[in-house]
């Protein structure tokens, strides 16, 4: 009987790429995608196409968005692609997906998991306001469906994408209002590092920032205390900056504050987590090859850990080369040892974007006790407090138990991050000693009339 | 008011939908929450405050735009592309 295919588990950069690998060395890999086209978040592409051209959508990463779009194409006849579907679950060498109204159980034979990455957040005063979206959030409405979140908008936050975004609004002939960056103005001399590292991405940051300004976007850096205002829907943001306060009218705010890797599927799939500082969160260890703690389980993209679109191609290829070498096929140990070069020097260009828009360690101190820390299940930090006192909790899961949070159906997935830190502060320790969230099947809901199919092994 | 604002394909064919009964028209290649917000500022009340949402991750990771549809059937309203004849109702918990 022969060998089950290989499943990689997104359709981004570094699932393409994966797949991509596999193909060449004669495997039939069966990858499974959420989106209904191929592209993950950076590269998504709209439902049907527009009137803009690829460098209108992609900006300066229009050959690279381009690129990946036609290699996975090329693909067509060489890999099952399956869109529109969601692994759900990983149980003993099978995963249950979700396709087309019905649950298959499909058996694999290596796994790379590509599971991609969204906004980090930390609640805010009125960020569960209509007209409040994430940064990704803004920026699918814009890309992908051709919408602006408002008429005057203002982001806020931390982060590359912070200034990405507001310049694609800017550029979309959006009126942008404000850029209010977390970051101190100082942190922002670590970027001069960076120029060594990757002179055209820290070029190209401080070409939208100018542009931002000579455009006549106030830029703050080193804000706190934001909150989100309005009555049924956003109408301002207010913010204080040393002693001042300050306050500003606008109908639309994108807010993040950089990235958190999608780690459900590793935690089902059994890998070993371990804190890691720079993201501040719990990731699937893996080591410089891509291969996990679980035999025949690599991961790949900002799922491991947030490295970006061009990390999460050269990981792609990387971890499909070591499932190749695991399988006992030709697997081009010099190319992979040229990929896992590159990848360092993402490494340490990492280190420099993460010292230059640093994690605002303040916020589970400052937060108000009124203010939502879950949005699904509307959980606030003064319960949060109150039950980690009231039941002397220390860990994670057992203030989930308590409280809820993270309990909702983002599972966690926009409350975890806050919740650490808060358990963190109020029990003294850093983040790192409060444990993570345990994942739970199904990673996402999935409506109870799925049908259950077997597949043809 | 709407939230969304078109900036672009606002000459693709036009998609009939209800909106709390109200007759709309989307466009082609619109997802359910496009079609919802470029004509009014929430798709659902929220079941612990009854406080209004839009969505919030338009990535299918937050969860926070899932609507009912007039035949009891929910879906989440960023990873739904807007179907003809689709009624969709946003002063129900979802």
């Amino acid at each position: 009987m022969s060998r089950p295919q290989p499943l990689v588990v997104g359709a981004g950069p570094a699932g393409v790429r994966a797949a991509e690998t596999l193909v060449r060395a004669g495997l039939r890999p069966l990858v499974v995608d959420e989106a209904p086209a191929c592209g993950g978040q950076i590269y998504r592409r709209p439902l049907v196409k527009d009137e803009r051209d690829a460098r209108a959508l992609y900006g300066s990463e229009a050959g690279k968005a381009q690129r990946l779009h036609g290699a996975f194409a090329a693909l067509a006849d060489r890999i099952d692609h399956w869109p529109r579907a969601l692994v759900w679950n990983l149980r003993d060498g099978r995963a249950d997906i979700a396709v087309a109204g019905e649950s298959r159980a499909v058996a694999y034979d290596g796994l790379i998991l590509a599971t991609g990455a969204s906004d980090r957040v930390l609640p805010v005063p009125g960020w569960t306001l209509p007209g409040v979206f994430t940064l990704g959030g803004a920026q699918v409405a814009l890309k992908a469906q051709g919408c602006a979140i408002g008429q005057r908008v203002v982001f806020a936050g931390s982060g590359p994408l912070l200034y990405l975004v507001a310049w694609q609004y800017l550029k979309a002939g959006v009126k942008v209002a404000a850029v209010l960056d977390a970051a101190p103005f100082a942190a922002k001399r670590h970027l001069l590092r960076g120029l060594a590292l990757a002179p055209d991405i820290v070029l190209r940051g401080m070409r939208f920032a100018a542009e931002l300004r000579l455009n006549g976007v106030l830029l703050r850096h080193g804000i706190c205390d934001l909150a989100l205002e309005g009555e049924g829907r956003v109408a301002g943001v207010r913010w204080r900056e040393g002693r001042r306060e300050r306050h500003l009218f606008c109908d639309g705010v994108g807010y993040g504050l950089s990235l958190r890797s999608e780690t459900q599927l590793a935690d089902l799939a059994g890998c070993a987590f371990a804190f890691n500082q720079r993201d501040r969160a719990f990731l699937p260890q893996r080591d410089s090859s891509s291969r996990t703690s679980v035999r025949g389980v690599y991961i790949a993209g900002d799922g491991a850990g947030i490295a970006g679109a061009d990390a999460a191609e050269l990981a792609g290829e990387r971890a499909a080369l070591a499932l190749l070498e695991d399988r006992g096929l030709p697997h081009a140990p010099e190319r992979a040892a040229d990929l896992e070069r590159k990848l360092a020097r993402i490494g340490r260009f990492r280190d420099v974007l993460e010292a230059a828009f640093p994690f605002p360690a303040q916020w589970a101190a400052r937060v108000k006790d009124e203010t939502v820390v879950c949005r699904c299940e509307e959980v606030s930090a003064r319960a949060l407090r109150n039950a980690v006192h009231d039941f002397s909790l220390d860990e994670i899961n057992r203030l989930k138990a308590v409280s809820r949070i993270g309990m909702g159906r983002c599972q966690g997935r926009f409350c975890g991050a806050a919740a650490a830190e808060l358990l963190a502060v109020e029990t003294g320790r850093g983040v790192e000693a409060v444990g993570r969230l345990r994942s739970q099947p199904p990673v996402k809901p999935v409506p109870l009339t799925l049908m259950p199919r077997e597949a043809a092994e | 008011m709407s939230l969304f604002h078109r900036i672009a394909r606002s000459d693709h064919a036009p998609v009939r939908f209800l909106l709390d009964g109200v007759p709309c028209e989307g466009r082609e290649g619109d997802t359910l929450l496009t079609a919802i917000l470029t004509h009014v500022d929430k798709v659902r009340v929220s079941d612990f405050s009854g406080a209004p949402r839009a969505g919030f991750c338009q990535m299918g990771a937050c969860q926070d735009c899932w609507v009912t549809l007039a035949d009891g059937e929910r879906v989440r309203a960023c990873t739904t592309p807007l179907a003809a004849g689709m009624s969709v109702v946003t002063g129900a918990a979802a």
